[in-house]
């Protein structure tokens, strides 16, 4: 997405590297830690709710937890508040799972003009599109292996 | 109790930093974009669980370790495992099956907040 302006921006990013103290990348370290961890400690306070709470276990209770997960991150990036959590935090809120959902809402918002089909529909894939497709062909890989390896066995 | 709780929310806050943190080390140090980090970290989730090791790190840490999205990758690399287990079938549907509510929320939830929500980041 950002082709023609890699070359471009490179001078000017090695002056900004030159210039930027190392402080700065530490405490890009520090804030991804605390946020990423606080993200994290809400998703174990909603754990906490539904097996408590709800009486919930198991596959059932971890996928509730990634629903509303994602719920959170794709509400709070409609929002806008989650782009302003992401220019603070960085990787802290990219890895967590909210940060998956703002790769899917993000997109998709923003391509809204194209259409519903080839804008909102379409672009929810931009980010996403790879990490299904990795992710789905790297799970088929590894049962199929666990198979013959227990057939094996 | 009260303890228990508090160390398990220590360790929940502790491993899921820790894990945002290398993500922003690679970010400070390399050029890798985003998508391909959480490409890298969904991976690393996958190969770590099919080793058996990832599922140490959900024992530790509860949610610190299935919130990111590695963890996402834990969930697709044991539904195949345990898929193994019973059929050839199961082991090639077991990954999407136990990730299919996070995969339906994502692409529910993310129309949906698409279709009420108008970008913001021209106004910024």
């Amino acid at each position: 997405m950002k082709t023609s302006n890699d070359c471009v921006n490179n001078n000017y990013l090695e002056y900004v590297k030159s210039i930027s103290p190392k402080t700065k990348q530490k405490r890009s370290l520090l804030r991804a830690f605390w946020v990423g961890g606080v993200i994290c400690l809400v998703g174990q306070g909603f754990r906490y709710l539904f097996e408590y709470g709800l009486g919930m276990s198991g596959d059932e209770l971890s996928s509730y937890v990634s629903m509303v997960m994602i719920f959170l991150g794709s509400f709070l990036t409609g929002l806008g508040v989650y782009d302003r959590i992401g220019k603070y935090a960085g990787g802290g809120s990219i890895v967590p799972i909210t940060g998956f959902a703002n790769s899917v809402v993000s997109p998709s918002m923003e391509f809204k003009t194209e259409g519903y089909v080839y804008g909102t529909a379409a672009k929810m894939f931009v980010v996403a599109g790879p990490i299904i497709v990795f992710g789905i062909a790297s799970s088929v890989l590894v049962g199929i292996l666990y198979f013959i390896g227990f057939r094996i066995f | 109790m009260v303890l228990e709780v508090l160390f398990t929310l220590l360790k929940v806050f502790v491993v899921g930093g820790a894990i945002c943190t290398i993500a922003q080390l690679l970010i400070n140090y390399t050029k890798i974009t985003a998508g391909k980090i959480l490409v890298i970290f969904l991976l690393a989730g996958v190969v770590l669980q099919s080793v058996g090791l990832y599922q140490y790190l959900v024992d530790f840490a509860g949610a610190g370790a299935t919130v990111p999205i590695c963890g996402f990758g834990y969930l697709l690399a044991d539904g195949a495992i345990k898929g193994a287990k019973i059929s050839l079938f199961k082991a090639v549907t077991g990954g999407i099956s136990s990730a299919a509510m996070g995969i339906t929320a994502a692409i529910v939830f993310g129309y949906i907040f698409a279709l009420i929500f108008k970008s913001r980041s021209k106004r910024n």
